[in-house]
């Protein structure tokens, strides 16, 4: 019999990804034995010092470049970048889920999430002051999750990173305190489908494995150099693998889940997954594609066009039609999936740096809408129908102010960082002979530039009414989030030199 | 016996799961067909171990029925909630949220 050797571990090199998931286990722990009085500070406590104590310690370790854990786990420079634009969009999403003084209740969620809607149990927990914290275990387990999936090197920590990333995102979504029958249907829905699409994932990657008999992204790439025979195998397997992928980024024909969850889930919860998510999926399908399919490309191609113009295309022109604000910014996240992809499709260097922009720009532009979105209330909650916000920007000037850059910033108008990241993919797009794509990301973005705009008209060029919302006085949490997001949405459009240096040193994905 | 006949198997039978999750309505029958098409996706890991002689495949099917597993957890939990305040389990019945 061979003897067991047991992989060499380099556990600077993932200790990010180690402090997150101790952290996860611990809030586990402390949500069973400690009393409810103590649990909120505890959890609060675990989730900061983790989230702060991972980004220090990546931003110490930013340059090594190994492959570890037996060749599972790729440490390199889109990785690390990767790893801490996820640790930040955590952080900030995570001040918006700790805040409290928005909803004169407590915070966004649901005291106990098994109490049924208007129960007199449900009742008597809210009276009581309750306050759920088994979020925060939740929230921590899916930032593990995403780490892992941004430099997972093989399609089984791939797979089990998507379900660690998802299963908690699902729970969550289903929260909210108030509306709950529309959390817990945007819960179901997100279920279901992400079920679905995780089953195509592992049997797309059972194809992949069939053809190059292994699972390592890298030895995957050295077999398909290596041979020219059954590459239909090889072709359905890597599509079933996007298929998974493409659901988790939103992009049509897959997008279906999008709008409804965006809507009913807790807008903290929202900003959490829509800025994060983005960043996981995306990490983690430019790995697939460049480390182990570059052989394959030209199949890929197609198939990326094909759903990057669908997604521009259809997520602009049906987001023109809605008039529920949460909605309207999913129809527009699925258009910016498109956008995004065009950056995929360009394979290059320039082309990653381009899309890591891309995601962190549009991933903090995200988090900083919604929270602006959870300060917009009125006697029911937050008030997220366009009718509600006509004039609000009379009504608030600040907060008025700060929601016309994040509009004009996902519009891509220039001085915001929306135009200089939208440059740089379709730059890097048309570099690499894709002129076509571009002209129709363009038409789709001209598209999309009118229903951002249309919210700055509703704020600023409409009379404040009695059906006017108010705005909510947020406290010091909410504040940070929203000072930090919208200086730079401005910092980056202004001079994106530095972020622009930072990110074509970061290199391309190592084998 | 050829070992390829698992892999037809293995697709017949994810495909029976996913044109389940298509055209079924209670929650708990769409349910079960995600698990036929994960466990579609274990026999097709199995059959590929045994044809390229290696153990890759069957430690791959280990981990999937333990994420099986966790999602039984997390979806049930859900359905159990969706069901207990609407009285229906059908997946068709939530329809707040649209257009």
């Amino acid at each position: 019999m061979n003897t067991f050797t047991a992989p060499e571990i380099d556990y600077v090199a993932i200790s990010p990804i180690l402090i997150v998931g101790i952290a996860a286990l611990l809030s586990v722990l402390a949500e069973t034995f400690l009393p409810r009085f103590l649990r909120r500070q505890i959890q609060l406590m675990l989730t900061f010092f983790s989230l702060i104590g991972a980004f220090i310690v990546l931003v110490i370790n930013h340059d090594l470049r190994t492959i570890t854990v037996g060749g599972a786990v790729a440490i390199d420079g889109p990785g690390v970048v990767l790893m801490g634009t996820i640790l930040l969009l955590s952080l900030l999403s995570a001040f918006l889920m700790a805040e409290r003084s928005l909803d004169s209740l407590g915070d966004a969620f649901a005291p106990s999430a098994s109490a049924l809607p208007g129960s007199a149990d449900e009742r008597e927990f809210s009276a009581r002051g309750y306050f759920q914290t088994e979020v925060w275990t939740l929230f921590l387990f899916a930032v593990f999750g995403m780490l892992v999936f941004v430099v997972a090197n093989d399609l089984l920590f791939m797979f089990v990173a998507l379900e660690v990333m998802s299963l908690p995102l699902y729970l969550m979504v289903g929260m909210a305190r108030r509306r709950r029958l529309l959390s817990q249907e945007a819960s179901l829905k997100y279920f279901v489908l992400g079920a679905f699409s995780s089953a195509f994932f592992i049997f797309g990657a059972g194809l992949v494995y069939g053809f190059a008999g292994s699972i390592s992204l890298p030895v995957i790439h050295d077999s398909l150099a290596s041979t020219t025979s059954e590459t239909l195998l090889i072709v359905i397997g890597m599509a079933m693998l996007l298929v998974g992928l493409f659901f988790k980024v939103g992009a049509v024909p897959f997008h279906q889940w999008t709008p409804d969850v965006y809507q009913g889930a807790p807008t903290p919860i929202t900003a959490f997954m829509g800025a994060t998510v983005k960043v996981a999926a995306f990490g983690a399908m430019m790995r697939l594609l460049y480390v182990a399919f570059s052989g394959i490309q030209w199949d890929w191609e197609v198939i990326l066009w094909t759903v990057a113009i669908l997604s521009m295309l259809v997520g602009s022109l049906i987001a023109l039609t809605q008039s529920d604000v949460k909605r309207m910014l999913a129809y527009s996240a699925v258009a910016q999936s498109g956008f995004i992809l065009v950056g995929v499709v360009a394979a290059s260097p320039a082309g990653i740096a381009a899309v890591m922009f891309y995601l962190i720009a549009y991933g903090v532009v995200t988090v900083g809408t919604l929270a602006v979105i959870s300060m917009v209330r009125d006697s029911s909650g937050e008030a997220t129908h366009l009718s509600k916000w006509a004039g609000l920007g009379k009504k608030s000037p600040v907060l008025g102010a700060v929601m016309v850059i994040f509009m004009l910033s996902l519009a891509g108008i220039p001085l915001t960082s929306g135009f200089v990241i939208k440059f740089g993919v379709f730059a890097a797009a048309i570099a690499e002979g894709d002129a076509w794509l571009v002209i129709a990301a363009v038409i789709a973005s001209i598209i999309a530039a009118f229903f951002y705009v249309r919210v700055i008209v509703v704020m600023f060029f409409s009379a404040p009414n009695e059906k006017t919302a108010s705005v909510a006085i947020p406290s010091i949490l909410t504040t940070i989030t929203v000072a930090a997001t919208a200086t730079a949405t401005l910092v980056l459009g202004i001079i994106p030199q530095p972020m622009l240096d930072l990110l074509s040193n970061a290199g391309i994905f190592i084998r | 016996m050829d070992p390829v006949y698992y892999i037809y198997l293995a697709t017949i039978l994810f495909s029976i799961g996913a044109v389940g999750v298509l055209v079924r309505r209670n929650a708990i029958i769409v349910f079960m067909s995600v698990e036929l098409m994960l466990n579609a996706a274990n026999l097709v890991f199995v059959a590929f171990a045994r044809m390229n002689g290696n153990l890759d495949g069957q430690t791959v099917a280990f981990f999937v029925m333990v994420v099986a597993a966790a999602e039984v957890v997390v979806g049930l939990a859900i359905i159990v909630q969706v069901f207990r305040t609407r009285q229906s389990a059908s997946i068709d019945e939530p329809n707040l949220l649209k257009y």
